[in-house]
């Protein structure tokens, strides 16, 4: 997968809406990609998508799962007042970057909006006046009629950032939603150096529902397929702003980061490591003391207990409609996976022990 | 093909207006598409207070052949004289402001990131999170903020405040960003213009759609006077245009034609809104009195009789703070009798400002049907 067909798949991705619970314009634009790189696809009963590749190993292979989420945070209606609508968030978003934000929301059809903070003297006089702006303080407005907004909106009807995905210089792109379609991208390039690769175990490349707000694809998948092992594949915050916490955010364009914490199976970390410096892939370890905030929490518990890992590209702005992300730390953990899958043999597990 | 749809309304009071014969001429479907589209050309370029030259630029285009005395003055002005036939009728100004408020590149970091400063009264509580284009290049770039995993939600974090943000425009280095842009770029949000039905909504629609008002003017002026038009610079850092046009032009009366926010939001608690300024669907607003400009008492009058007349929608804005360039315009000279009229738009100065198509074209109408029937009794 060259740089052109990877930027040409990250617009189709970002451009796709996809909020927590509606994420079926993304399995849109998944499914088909997947299609041709894996034996078996299949949509699972929460909606995540699952594309199985069979390996070279004798039947019954030990199976790795790699999970990217393709939902998105976003915004959902949570009453109607005559033409304008009060909204909460779905999934994280700072209240601070609603006020003139173009929105979509997407009611029986989809409607051009953007969120509105009422000028002071339309706010509640007790409110300090030098606070930030609150979610619940926000108008969200199609300029339509409150007889039209009542025939097309109802409470519950997602809402997403209207912001189309465009390059920023000359390796980045930026737009909404790359948390976490960015991991999408990056199981799609390791999915195309498995095709010339004499894997020996089965992949399950999986696409997941629900992570922004329960989790629930990667509990469902992960209990479905049974692997071996798991990798969470998610972005992580990217440095470039001031004040952001040291340690918590990696530079961009500096490969990928491994987590290294209580998500993550000390013995695949390993196996992560060699594979990155045989490959010569760089890379930063990225400390997760307690929940990593990704699929791999969720993974790792179910059925009998999964070894997991997670893997994170930086991404700047993270749960903003302008993420910002370099392509080369897409295409390089994407080839570290492959690299990974490739190391695998029919005595990995035998090996993986606690010390 | 035919001067008038068939589904346009007729206007109201049509036979009052058939007897005064001032029945505002509804524009034809030609001229609204080629108006349209000059509007979304306007609203998408890039014309910060004192970098206004894209914006001049179509304006000129635009009037080429079709005004007199066409020219430039020394503040970047657009300055003509449109061709009435006529030049016994009163000599009167019409102003719009071609500027918008922006931002300006102060510096960049060592990591490539653009500190900037803003232009004008942007509004500060809708930076970050967008898009932006920097400079005559049209750098694109993004204006970010921490994600929400990192801060602190124990404490109330404060609003974001200028100093603490930057411009990204993907550049990884320091030396790679000052190839593509340099302090003192101006840069604007990178909204795209879109009608929706009845909605327009773009940035900078403060006052590209006046602008788009007094090209339509100067293409097809109203008879019996002598129309000044003025495309104005520098009105959001201090009226500055305006005050210089108004001087040379040395009018009779003045019409600015503006945008004026529509505070039009329901309460927080239901009850009802008295301080929205201006409300979207109620027409062109009339001034009566604003923190720079007492408008000559006579133009309010001949603006809102012509209306009624008309019958054409209009709303009074309501009196309080915000000016015009009639607040530098009615004091040049010895005094020049001025009013403004202005489409209500909400959200201006910021990413995404909202109008009413119908409110537009009422506005366009309603200045046609009142300079068509001004004669010098009606301001002395």
């Amino acid at each position: 997968m060259d740089r052109k067909e990877l930027l040409a798949l990250a617009k189709d991705l970002f451009s796709a809406a996809g909020i927590s619970g509606h994420e079926q314009p993304a399995r849109d634009v998944v499914r088909p990609t997947w299609e041709p790189l894996v034996d078996e696809i299949e949509v699972s009963r929460l909606g995540s998508l699952h594309g199985l590749r069979h390996g070279r190993g004798p039947a019954p292979r030990p199976r790795v799962l790699l999970a990217a989420h393709m939902d998105a945070v976003g915004l959902m209606v949570k009453q109607v007042v005559g033409s304008f609508l009060r909204v909460s968030d779905i999934g994280g978003v700072d209240a601070r970057l609603l006020p003139g934000q173009p929105v979509v929301v997407h009611g029986r059809r989809d409607l051009p909006a953007v969120v509105a903070h009422p000028p002071l003297q339309l706010l509640p006089p007790e409110r300090p006046a030098k606070s930030a702006p609150r979610t619940h303080e926000m108008w969200v407005d199609m300029g339509l009629s409150a007889a039209e907004v009542g025939r097309w909106v109802r409470v519950g009807d997602v809402i997403s950032f209207a912001q189309p995905p465009f390059e920023l210089g000359e390796t980045r792109i930026t737009g909404r939603g790359l948390d976490d379609r960015v991991g999408i991208l990056a199981i799609t390039v390791c999915l195309h150096e498995l095709q010339h690769v004499a894997h020996r175990w089965e992949v399950a490349a999986v696409a997941t529902v629900n992570e922004e707000m329960t989790y629930g694809g990667a509990y469902t998948s992960a209990f479905s397929l049974r692997p071996e092992l798991a990798v969470a594949v998610d972005a992580t915050h990217a440095t470039g702003l001031p004040g952001l916490p040291e340690f918590k955010a990696f530079p961009m364009g500096g490969g990928p980061t491994i987590g290294i914490g209580s998500d993550i199976h000390p013995g695949l970390l390993r196996t992560f490591e060699a594979a990155a410096k045989a490959a010569e892939i760089p890379y930063l370890l990225e400390v997760m003391p307690g929940h990593s905030g990704t699929d791999a929490r969720a993974m790792q518990v179910t059925q009998d207990g999964v070894p997991t890992m997670v893997v994170s590209i930086p991404v700047r702005y993270m749960h903003s409609p302008v993420e910002v992300v370099d392509l080369s730390d897409i295409e390089r953990t994407g080839r570290l996976m492959a690299a990974v899958i490739a190391a695998l043999d029919d005595d990995y597990m035998q090996r993986l022990v606690w010390e | 093909m035919p001067r008038t749809s068939t589904a346009r309304a007729r206007p109201r009071s049509a036979p009052a207006a058939r007897r005064r014969g001032i029945r505002p001429r509804p524009a034809s479907p030609a001229v609204l598409r080629n108006s349209l589209e000059r509007l979304r050309r306007l609203s998408e370029a890039s014309g910060v207070s004192g970098d206004e030259g894209a914006v001049r630029q179509i304006v000129l285009e635009a009037i080429d052949g079709h005004a007199d005395e066409v020219r430039v003055d020394a503040l970047g002005n657009v300055l003509a004289r449109a061709r009435t036939g006529s030049r016994r009728g009163v000599r009167v100004m019409l102003a719009a402001h071609m500027d918008e408020v922006g931002l300006m590149v102060i510096g960049v970091t060592t990591e490539g990131m653009l500190k900037f400063d803003r232009v004008g009264g942007v509004d500060e509580r809708t930076l970050v999170a967008k898009p932006v284009l920097v400079g005559h290049a049209r750098v694109p770039g993004v204006i970010g903020g921490a994600p929400p995993h990192l801060i602190d939600w124990e404490d109330e974090p404060s609003p974001y405040k200028i100093p603490a943000l930057a411009i990204d425009i993907g550049a990884r280095t320091k030396e790679e960003a000052l190839e593509r842009v340099h302090p003192g770029d101006a840069a604007v949000f990178a909204t795209r213009f879109e009608r929706l039905g009845n909605v327009l909504r773009g940035k900078a629609l403060d006052d590209r759609v006046g602008v788009a008002t007094l090209i339509e003017l100067v293409l097809d002026p109203p008879p019996g006077i002598e129309l000044l038009a003025a495309f104005t610079t520098q009105e959001e850092v201090g009226l500055r245009g305006a005050a210089v046009a108004a001087h040379a032009l040395d009018p009779q009366a003045a019409i600015v034609l503006d945008c004026t926010p529509a505070n039009d939001l329901p309460l927080w608690d239901g009850s009802e809104n008295t301080t929205y300024n201006t409300r979207l669907g109620f027409g062109p607003a009339i001034y009566v009195g604003d923190r720079g400009t007492l408008p000559n008492p006579r133009l309010i009058e001949h603006l809102a009789r012509t209306a009624e007349a008309a019958g054409l929608p209009y709303q009074y804005r309501q009196p309080g703070g915000g000016s015009t360039d009639a607040a530098a315009i009615h004091l040049a000279r010895k005094g020049i009798p001025s009013i403004s009229l202005s489409v209500p738009g909400r959200y201006l100065h910021t990413p995404l400002s909202m109008i009413f198509f119908d409110d537009w074209r009422a506005s366009v109408s309603l200045v046609r049907a009142a300079l068509a029937r001004l004669r010098l009794d009606d301001i002395r």
